[in-house]
């Protein structure tokens, strides 16, 4: 039984068990109250799945691609629950739970996750279809680009079906960690995927004033 | 819960660019780790709220472990949470706020959510040399992110603020001096450095806001906008003239203004209020310059001076822990789970 955490874009929050499914989940799409929300969602997941923290095997963190303020909310809270319970956190693409949510619902096809980046860019994420195990191929991405220049950015972009998406489901994200476990999978690190440096510039020296 | 005398409690703090995390128990300091970003920012010349928290997010698990290591407690042993909930750089704050409600939760502990500079006031209880905090008293409160007077007169119900900058931190200003003069950052220690020799009275830079047509309006405010801006137009004079910078006097001399202006203010509030006593606070505290005026000035004035031990004035996660367990044993119950990061929480909110 996993927690798990997203909040690449909104903020999601699950209770998820390998062989029972999710168990409880709690969402919101707004993009700025990730801080807020955070610890109540958690308070009634537990609640609503009536698991206690201890008889969790660890928490799954979304790690992104995502704006990054809220990005953090979530992989702070996640790292912090596991440690508090000895547990280990088990790290995801945050697209390959939208990829996997959609596979899920039936079709292989190959797919295309795009998410909002804000400041007129997305974040995308490419998927050949779903293998053996039915957990999904990521074949390119995830990566940063504008809008217009998708198709150009994305090689055979005309053979992708697009999904926009504009929430990640905690459920879809800890569901996934728990088949990546069971088959042996290799989880993401540990970096938070920003994909943007911090946008800073050197200025070059003091200005005058006079 | 009831009034614990003495709670375990660990405190978390990202309101800037220091992870600081602490465990005391009670008024006694167990732990105080501090993981600082600073040199992250050393090339940008002032803190990139970015890169801070960033770093916050890295440096948080470490800093939780290192500090039960120090204190030889486990997680099971703690009796509360607490976390600053601002006032700081949003962005910051918000990865501590994330990090401290999951951690309540997981151990079923209360939260408490408080205030970064009621904070570095709280951190007075924790010195070891037998003596106590004596309330009411004047803060001063002198960071890279802060410049505020305020007035204490009960540290978990009634704290005021006197004043605050309008413009620049004074931490803020030693930066900018100190890239004007070439010196790397952060400035205070170097414009320490560089002042060493200089005469502070060979070149009389500004007091801010100290004009008696100021005073009337911000009698406890401070300036130094303007302050760094008449530092950087007298450098540019000598160097447009071809002379050469006597860097040790502009630097004893900048240095010196900001010293005479903090302390003429705070003992201004101390003398107006009536209270003989001020608890100095802020990563500015480390400056030997403010540290000195302020000796000399209370001693003459009668006036009692309070500083925290230097690891407990810079930014840390043990005076939030320290004021939770003030509010704790106080009887004050936790804060709820919803409360935001806030980076203008003013000081008359100690607990959100
Ligand atoms: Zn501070």
């Amino acid at each position: 039984m996993l927690l798990a955490i997203d909040t690449s874009a909104g903020s999601s929050v699950a209770v998820v068990d390998l062989d029972r499914g999710i168990l409880a989940e709690r969402a919101s799409s707004d993009t700025r109250r990730h801080a807020e929300v955070i610890g109540s969602f958690i308070v009634e997941c537990l609640a609503e799945s009536g698991v206690t923290p201890t008889a969790l095997s660890g928490v799954a963190a979304g790690m992104g691609p995502g704006p990054f303020t809220g990005l953090r909310v979530g992989i702070a809270a996640a790292q912090a629950f596991a440690l508090a319970i000895g547990k280990p956190v088990v790290r995801v693409v945050s697209h390959d739970a939208v990829a996997s949510a959609h596979y899920a619902l039936g079709g292989s096809k190959p797919m295309l996750v795009v998410t909002d980046a804000r400041r007129r860019e997305v974040y995308w994420s490419a998927y050949r279809g779903i293998d053996e195990a039915g957990l999904p191929e990521r074949v390119d991405g995830p990566a940063l680009v504008r809008p217009a220049d998708l198709p150009e950015a994305v090689p055979d972009y005309d053979g992708y079906a697009r999904l926009d998406a504009a929430e990640v489901s905690a459920g879809a994200l800890g569901m996934l960690a728990e088949r990546m476990f069971a088959n042996g999978r290799t989880f993401a690190g540990a970096a938070p995927l920003y994909l943007r440096s911090p946008d800073v510039t050197v200025s070059a020296g003091p200005k005058r004033v006079s | 819960m009831t009034a614990i005398e003495q709670p375990l409690v660990l405190g978390i703090e990202t309101s800037c660019d220091e992870t600081g995390i602490g465990i005391v128990r009670g008024n006694k300091l167990l732990a105080n780790v501090i993981a600082s970003s600073m040199e992250e920012h050393a090339r940008y010349g002032g803190v990139v709220p970015e890169i801070a928290a960033r770093a916050h997010l890295e440096a948080l698990t470490p800093a939780i472990e290192a500090a039960l290591a120090e204190a030889g407690v486990n997680l099971a042993a703690i009796d509360a949470v607490a976390v600053t909930s601002g006032p700081g750089l949003a962005g910051a704050l918000m990865v501590g706020v994330g990090a401290a409600k999951a951690l309540a939760v997981a151990l079923n502990r209360p939260l408490y959510a408080v205030n970064h500079l009621v904070g570095h006031v709280g951190a007075d209880v924790l010195r070891d040399d037998g003596t106590e905090i004596v309330l009411p008293t004047v803060a001063l409160l002198v960071s890279g992110g802060h410049t505020s007077l305020l007035l204490v007169r009960d540290l978990v119900s009634d704290v005021e603020l006197l004043g605050e900058t309008i413009d620049d931190a004074a931490g803020e200003a030693f930066d900018k001096v100190a890239r004007l003069l070439g010196l790397p950052y952060p400035g205070g220690p170097e414009i320490d450095r560089a002042a060493v020799g200089g005469n502070p009275n060979a070149i009389r830079f500004p007091r801010g806001l100290a004009l008696p047509k100021d005073l009337e309006k911000h009698r406890y405010d401070f300036s130094f906008s303007g302050l760094k801006t008449a530092v950087a137009r007298w450098v540019e004079q000598k160097r447009d003239a071809g002379e050469s910078v006597p860097v040790a006097d502009v630097a004893a001399g900048f240095r010196e203004a900001v010293a005479d202006v903090l302390l003429t203010k705070a003992l201004n509030a101390c003398r107006d209020l009536g209270v003989p006593r001020l608890l100095l606070g802020g990563g500015v505290v480390a400056n030997a310059r403010v540290r000195e005026i302020a000796a000399e000035r209370c001693a003459v004035e009668g006036i009692e001076l309070r500083i925290p031990p230097l690891a407990l004035c810079t930014d840390n996660g043990a005076m939030i822990a320290a004021l939770a367990a003030q509010l704790i044993a106080a009887g004050h119950p936790p804060s709820g789970l919803d409360f935001s990061a806030d980076s203008t929480l003013p000081v008359t909110s100690i607990q959100v």
